[in-house]
């Protein structure tokens, strides 16, 4: 999966957050939106998409997008 | 010596006996002099809570309750019962809008509708003595929700409403259902669900004023609801939890 198709993926899981404050740079938990709500969907959408599972503490670790797709990749 | 608790030479199943919950209360109940045909899928798992138990006629019974040929054969092999406790069960942790329709099959097969499976062809093949007891392992999710565990709360829900429907029926022939709500009791269940994190541990901690649950907090209520000390106790719902939904 391309960086580009998980940051749309990325953003699907949040309702209010308008499509273009989703960059590789975008440091997720400033978001207003982000919640423990949105990171359980989060971990839902890796489940599905990558079949790998991410971890609470690996969200912790990442600040950008592009740094979660990374560990995303390397699991 | 007097003890209206005795499980003496009663034969009584335990699903999800391989871990967790289901393991302790198979262990438990052993202790109590209990005949325990331990079932689960796995067979080194469930020989490993085998080699815990006391007693020398526990018999291990490996079938996947989901399947119904193995269900069926299950049935035919097993004794006429005095009790069952239902603790197999899986969680899966997702907001309603990521849920997926394999998981609402995988979870709601495994948690209500296998259970159901299972007592329908208990009670339609005569296999459930005369006064005995069903015991579900339910959850205080019935009622003390969390974000993502709408599945879980919802199968748990239908365990409650189940048993108590069932325990109407059955009250003729002096059965009882019952269920039980426990808390956090740490277990491997809970390692898929995401709550293994130190943070959320941690908050759970703080809310358990008698702090976490152990398998034998749960199975001592399980020895109370499968001896004859319950015979008038039936469709009842109990909250073991450590304090922990009081507030």
């Amino acid at each position: 999966m391309t960086l580009q198709n998980f940051i749309t993926l990325f953003a699907e899981q949040f309702d209010d957050t308008e499509m273009d404050l989703f960059t590789p740079q975008t440091n997720f938990k400033q978001l207003d939106e982000w919640s423990s709500l949105v990171a359980l969907s989060v971990i839902s959408m890796v489940d599905e998409e990558f079949d790998k599972q991410l971890t609470g503490a690996e969200l912790r670790n990442a600040n950008t997008i592009e740094e979660l797709y990374r560990i995303i990749e390397s699991k | 010596m007097y003890n209206p608790f005795s499980l003496n030479s009663k034969k009584i199943l335990v699903t999800g006996a391989s871990s967790g919950i289901g393991k302790g209360i198979a262990i438990d109940i052993s202790k109590m002099e209990a005949n325990v045909y331990i079932l689960a899928r796995n067979e080194e798992r469930l020989k490993e809570t085998y080699s815990l138990m006391q007693g020398d006629e526990n018999i291990i019974c490996i079938a996947d309750l989901c399947n119904t040929e193995n269900l069926n054969n299950l049935i035919d092999t097993l004794p006429v019962l005095d009790g069952i406790v239902l603790c197999a069960g899986i969680i899966k942790t997702m907001p309603v809008k990521n849920i997926t329709d394999e998981a609402i099959e995988e979870i709601f097969n495994t948690n209500i509708i296998s259970n159901i499976k299972l007592l329908n062809r208990l009670l339609k093949k005569k296999k459930l003595a005369h006064g005995a007891s069903v015991v579900f392992i339910s959850s205080v999710s019935t009622f003390n929700v969390k974000v993502g565990n709408s599945l879980y709360s919802s199968t748990k829900g239908a365990v409650n409403s189940f048993a108590k429907a069932m325990a109407l029926e059955v009250s003729k022939q002096k059965m009882r259902v019952n269920c039980i709500q426990p808390g956090f009791v740490p277990s491997s269940i809970l390692n898929k669900s995401g709550i293994e994190e130190d943070s959320i541990l941690k908050w759970y901690a703080e809310r358990h004023p008698l702090g976490f649950g152990t398998p034998s907090d749960i199975a001592n209520a399980c020895i109370y609801l499968l001896s004859d000390a319950s015979r008038w106790v039936t469709g009842s719902i109990f909250t073991i939890d450590g304090g922990y939904t009081l507030q």
